[in-house]
């Protein structure tokens, strides 16, 4: 009998990369369909342009390193952040604002600091940095959710927009975007920040046409799927709580103080919870292994640090919403994190 | 005379490539990253670093045996800051427009540690007339790395190349314009500070690929003769 050495940790379930992987991309599924109803088939097309291009990109570059492709292909990394990219972006932007972001993300991001599990930044919100300082109109068109919209948007008109930009009657992505009242309407957190820097006060704000009983029509059902998938990968163990639960009482605490102190003037816990892309950021992007803290402390460090960047950042900031500075802020942060909080071996000192 | 020609020859080439100010030394970054956003920009102060280098390192050179040893930074800090102030009236008085687009980053050649170094390293140690050559040279690769950086940049995040280039060149320079393609939507983070570190690292990268490159290619032709192992371990 050969007793083997192996390193810690010892205990652990036998996912591969792989698995883990597709758990997260399954997991996505129900905030994809309420995001799809909501916003249109262009969702669709983004994720499958993003695809693509993350899997081209992708070969090309291991190609180039002399490395074997389908290792690459086959950890499934590419799909996820090909696939939070694209529902990150709206879903009517022009073809080449994604392709742009996922080859920035794959290429420059990723591969260039050494491919998988050595990347220091989060690769889809790096390439999302990119594309909104670059390209801010595109990046903050969002389509209006169906219900509002004057003009349907079948599945031919919604290709047409993307890689013409304008669909086959003519009409262009701000003409899609102009409101029953005629005005173009902004996402529910821009409309939100735009009001309160008027002096409109929130209930003031809150009476138009984008909001609904929940909050933005649309985004708040966006994040209930969102957060459902969160839920499973929390039940199927694939992340562990302290991220996403340090990310939401990161921003949430704050944004109740700063409420109750300041009712008519500040953004409800609720909106903000439900608004922009917090529950993907909780629960999808913050949680990436690669560039979150490793321990349990220090995730959850790295949580709370997230959610108070957001808080700051959509209140303060110039921005109406903030997750993907907020981790990419935080995934620098890191390995100090790293450093100060890693737990203290068995046997080894520390505290008496 | 073969010697002379030698630390020329060695001097240019460690200024322009080897001992390349901005790509291994890492020197002068911050004017460096902050105004390649055109040639036109890259090439304007770089020529003024030029100009500053090659002045502070003559004169260094030639008061180097007065100086003493514990006040030289101070003084190497004091004449370099003549030549700034000499160059920054001149830039003020024939090139207006430069002088505002460069702003503060003329008075702030001063701090380039580029220059500081070379007094320091090179021209306090060494004879006037080597000392000038290393400041062309330094400045040289130093002006190369910042109109390739502000080209790159340029063509990323305009379409053109050399626009207003005539704010340095004089109205003819106007004809040197050259739009590389249009587009409705720029690049604008090729403009924007972080789009230069990106640059830059991939300048510094390329130019470590053909270092290696060119080592590889040295190496091969040397045939091995391997000897089979007849004996064991």
């Amino acid at each position: 009998m050969t007793f083997k050495l192996a390193a810690s940790p010892h205990t652990h379930n036998r996912r591969t990369t792989q698995q883990v992987m597709r758990w997260v991309y399954l997991a996505l599924i129900p905030g994809v369909l309420i995001q799809t109803y909501f916003f249109g088939f262009g969702v669709y097309v983004q994720i499958l342009l993003a695809l693509v291009t993350a899997w081209l990109s992708e070969a090309a570059v291991m190609h180039l390193r002399n490395r074997p492709v389908r290792h690459a292909w086959q950890d499934h990394t590419a799909i996820v952040t090909a696939v939070l990219l694209a529902i990150a972006i709206p879903a009517l932007a022009p073809w080449w604002i994604i392709v742009i972001g996922t080859l920035f993300a794959i290429v420059v991001v990723k591969h260039i600091y050494g491919g998988v599990g050595q990347n220091l930044f989060n690769p889809a919100m790096a390439g999302y940095v990119l594309l909104l300082i670059s390209f801010p109109v595109q990046l903050t068109s969002w389509p209006l959710p169906t219900e509002l919209a004057q003009l349907p948007l079948p599945f031919a008109d919604t290709l047409s927009i993307i890689f013409t930009g304008f669909t086959q009657a003519g009409h262009s992505l701000e003409q899609l975007r102009i409101g029953v009242d005629g005005i173009t309407m902004a996402t529910p957190l821009d409309s939100l920040r735009h009001d309160l820097s008027q002096s409109l006060t929130l209930s003031e704000s809150l009476a138009k046409p984008i909001f609904g009983s929940l909050g933005g029509i649309g985004w708040a059902w966006v994040n209930v799927g969102f957060l459902l998938g969160g839920l499973i990968l929390l039940k199927q163990r694939i992340i562990s709580w302290h991220i996403p639960g340090g990310v939401l009482v990161g921003l949430l605490v704050p944004a109740a103080i700063y409420w109750l102190f300041n009712p008519d003037q500040a953004i409800t816990p609720l909106l903000h919870a439900l608004s922009g892309a917090t529950m993907l950021g909780a629960f999808f992007i913050a949680t990436d292994p690669v560039t979150a803290a490793t321990s349990n402390k220090g995730r959850w460090v790295f949580g709370l640090l997230i959610g108070g960047l957001i808080f700051v950042i959509r209140t303060w900031g110039g921005y109406p919403d903030a997750v993907a500075f907020a981790v990419l802020l935080a995934n620098m942060t890191v390995p100090v994190i790293d450093k100060y909080t890693q737990p203290i071996a068995y046997g080894h000192g520390g505290r008496p | 005379m073969s010697q002379t020609t030698s630390v020329y020859k060695e001097l240019a080439w460690q200024g322009l490539w080897k001992n390349n100010a901005g790509l291994v030394q890492l020197l002068g970054l911050c004017p460096l990253l902050a105004v390649t956003s055109n040639i036109t920009n890259g090439l304007g102060l770089g020529l003024a670093t030029l100009l500053v280098l090659i002045g502070s390192n003559i004169t260094v050179s030639l008061i180097r045996k007065y100086v003493p040893n514990e006040i030289r930074i101070p003084v190497f800090v004091m004449v370099i800051a003549t030549f700034v102030t000499v160059v920054q009236l001149l830039i003020n008085a024939y090139l207006f427009t430069l002088y505002q687009a460069l702003g503060i980053f003329i008075p702030l050649i001063v701090t380039n540690c580029l220059i500081i170094g070379r007094a320091e390293a090179y021209a306090s140690k060494n004879s006037w007339h080597h000392s000038a050559f290393d400041g062309l040279m330094m400045g040289l690769g130093f002006t190369l790395v910042l109109v390739i950086l502000g080209g790159i940049r340029e063509i990323l995040g305009n379409g053109t190349l050399f626009d207003g280039a005539d704010l340095l060149l004089g109205d003819w320079a106007t004809s040197l314009r050259i739009d590389v393609f249009s587009v409705d939507y720029p690049l604008l983070l090729a403009i924007l500070p972080p789009g230069a570190f990106i640059v830059m690292g991939f300048i510094i990268a390329g130019k470590n690929w053909l270092d290696n490159y060119r080592a590889a290619r040295a190496k091969q032709p040397q045939k091995q003769v391997t000897r089979a192992r007849v004996t064991a371990q």
